[in-house]
């Protein structure tokens, strides 16, 4: 009750003790550990319907009275201005702890009035920290991924109006060779005969064509990698040299050690004579 | 039982705890203790976007204009890496710059702390070393740039030019000099790295000055969570004002001439290094002898060097030292002067305007070992202390130095 009056006058409640109780808890003002008592002798103190003043400078005293901590303890030590309440305070040395609350409130450790608040804005703070924390991350990672002119080059348009039925033609795509076989109708012929039970990697040639005029496969050998040789190999299609995998003409592994058919990229016709490959 | 098994308490995590965690600071340090791990997070940020940055850069004289602009354009956020790195090195020195200036107000660099002075005039070698071979070599102000400086090795007598020919890899900057910059560039960080934690480790033998420049034992308060909550308001005000010239005004700290690619038959009218090396760079134009200027530049950081050994205050914060208080005043405007100065071309008046200034610059440095005596003449001609003699009061001053610690 003390504590509530003294708060709604905080420029002299720190000049105010609390008389009239001996408890020693720490009023909103210059917390005294002290009683009536001594509350009268070392200041000559006035009351007034529970604010109290010091004497002699009672109208300027709380004006320019500058609300050291070490005031509460220079209270032993006779007068108010023989004796600055810094070196009082050194000359005195005591184990108290004391609290200047003319700056502001003080809540002490564990008090629950504005803890919900602090914890709010201090949640805030720290979901901030992680969310630039993320975005810098994120940042310095991505910028090790392909930058805009390596995607320039990922794809590539190819016009085959020149390419005759029987020619093959290889391009450059994404660093590696891809074939591209403008096929005769002896050669889709063929493609299709083939039973699929015969193959180490079952694949219908209609699945492996958009228009079957065309053939367009990745020239990588499923093998280790080399690039087969066009019209070679015994099944009219291509023939790896490095170690005699064999494909048709459909691009699928037929003999050798090769285990996959030539890779088809993802490819569409823009027009009927442009290719567009990834 | 379980204390003893707290993780802080291990090695290397106990090491953390007593320099990080539960490490007694003064309570009464201002914001301006926050240079310091602000520098350090500074240092953080170039490494880290420097890294980065050489996954993508190629040192090489036809090569490397392009893989900048590469970077800028291409590479995924790579605007992003080169505009942080390029203001971050502006902001390493704005905020090294207060941070000095913070330790010349409050006599941080006083006994015993001479250690972690000379120290970070060290750090502040390596990062103008750092920052030069740095700013690239082939733009037309970094080209220019590179060889004005690194022609003043010419003034060395007898060996100066054939120095000159070997730093360059060349007869002139080119791609040698290129390939040999960026190499040392990638390196130094580090070095400034672990000069920092030596830095560290010499303030921590004694703990930090604080704003009244007085012992602080009495009032120590943990590291942690006091000043780490400081130090993060700090660098979220860093972060802010990093921001605005990362975003909104990357270019302004810099010179438009750097986006022409390097011409070595035209020098471009006005030279300028970049503007954190401006007050030093005014120093050595103001003295017309090539030597002359060389040796005003080595004397700068003679005089920085020095400083802790000849000072003869025995009070630390200029709080208390009225004289000391404006003549930091006034040698912060000289280096601001000096900063105006070294962009201005090298006419009347600006050349003596520029001679003043730098006598200015070492007139502080001069006057420091009477400026102490002076000021502990004019306390005990003040009559403060009546019942002391002078011989007293110096007497009790001295002692006070050994307690002040």
């Amino acid at each position: 009750m003390m504590r509530g009056v003294v708060r709604r006058l905080p420029a002299l409640a720190r000049l105010s003790g609390s008389s009239g109780s001996s408890s020693s808890f720490c009023t909103a003002g210059v917390p005294f550990v002290h009683d009536a008592q001594e509350c009268n002798k070392g200041f000559g103190f006035q009351e007034d319907g529970g604010v109290l003043f010091r004497s002699p400078s009672r109208v300027t005293g709380f004006l320019f009275h500058r609300g050291f901590a070490s005031d509460a303890l220079a209270g032993e030590s006779a007068g108010t201005m023989a004796v600055p309440a810094t070196v009082a305070a050194l000359k005195n040395p005591t184990g108290k702890i004391t609290y200047d609350e003319s700056v502001h409130e003080r809540h002490p450790p564990g008090d629950p009035s504005k803890k919900a608040f602090t914890y709010l804005v201090l949640t805030g703070g720290r979901f901030v920290y992680a969310s630039a924390l993320r975005l810098l991350a994120l940042k310095l990672i991505l910028s090790m991924s392909a930058s805009r002119d390596v995607l320039a080059l990922a794809s590539l348009e190819v016009d085959v109006s020149n390419i005759e039925p029987g020619m093959t033609v290889t391009v450059k795509w994404r660093g590696k060779p891809v074939f591209i076989r403008h096929r005769t109708e002896q050669d889709i012929k063929l493609a299709n005969s083939v039973n699929l039970h015969e193959l180490r990697d079952p694949e219908e040639d209609s699945a492996r064509v958009i228009n079957p005029e065309w053939l367009v496969v990745v020239g990588v050998c499923t093998h280790l990698g080399c690039v087969p040789l066009p019209n070679a190999g015994d099944y009219g299609g291509w023939f790896c040299p490095c170690h005699g995998s064999h494909y048709d003409i459909s691009g699928r592994a037929r003999k050798g050690p090769a285990p996959f058919n030539l890779e088809v990229p993802t490819y569409k016709f823009m027009e009927d004579t442009r290719l567009l490959i990834g | 039982m379980v204390r003893r098994l707290s993780i802080l308490k291990q090695p290397i995590f106990s090491t953390l705890n007593n320099h990080l965690i539960d490490y007694p600071t003064p309570s009464n340090l201002s914001y301006w203790w926050s240079f310091g791990s602000l520098a350090g997070l500074c240092l953080v940020i170039q490494i880290i976007t420097g890294v980065f940055l050489a996954m993508h850069y190629t040192p090489h004289v036809d090569l490397a204009f392009l893989s900048v602009e590469h970077i800028m354009r291409d590479v995924k956020g790579g605007w992003l890496l080169r505009y942080m790195h390029a203001n971050g090195a502006s902001m390493f020195f704005i905020v090294v710059y207060l941070h000095i200036f913070r330790g010349l107000y409050y006599g941080s660099y006083a006994s015993p702390r001479e250690l972690v002075w000379c120290l970070g005039v060290v750090i502040l070698l390596l990062m103008i070393v750092t920052a030069f071979i740095g700013y690239g070599k082939l733009r037309q102000m970094s080209f220019w740039g590179a060889t004005v400086i690194t022609s003043l090795a010419s003034a060395i007598p007898v060996v100066g030019d054939t120095i000159v020919t070997w730093l360059w890899g060349g007869f002139s900057v080119d791609n040698a000099t290129l390939n040999r910059f960026f190499s040392p560039h990638y390196l130094l960080p580090f070095i400034i790295a672990g000069a920092a934690i030596l830095h560290l480790a010499a303030l921590h033998q004694y703990g930090s000055n604080n704003p009244l420049g007085i012992n602080s034992s009495v009032d120590k308060i943990a590291f942690y969570p006091y000043f780490y909550v400081k130090d993060l308001v700090g660098w979220v005000a860093f972060a802010i004002f990093f921001s605005i010239f990362v975003f909104y005004a990357p270019n302004v700290l810099g010179h438009p001439d750097n986006y022409i690619p390097a011409n070595p038959m035209s020098t471009p009218a006005h030279i300028v290094p970049e503007w954190y090396f401006l007050p030093v760079y005014a120093i050595l134009r103001s003295i017309s002898n090539k030597s002359g200027g060389v040796a005003a530049i080595g004397l700068v950081f003679v005089s920085l060097f020095a400083l802790p050994f000849i000072n003869t205050s025995y009070v630390r914060s200029s709080s208390f030292r009225p004289i000391h208080q404006k003549l930091f005043w006034l040698l912060l405007a000289d280096c601001l002067l000096l900063g105006w100065i070294g962009c201005q071309p090298v006419e009347a008046p600006y050349v003596t305007i520029g001679q003043i200034a730098s006598v200015g610059f070492f007139f502080y440095f001069a006057i420091t070992p009477i400026l102490g005596k002076l000021e502990a003449r004019l306390i005990q001609n003040s009559n403060v202390c009546e019942d002391l003699s002078p011989r007293k009061l110096s007497h009790i001053f001295k002692n006070l130095l050994d307690v002040v610690k």
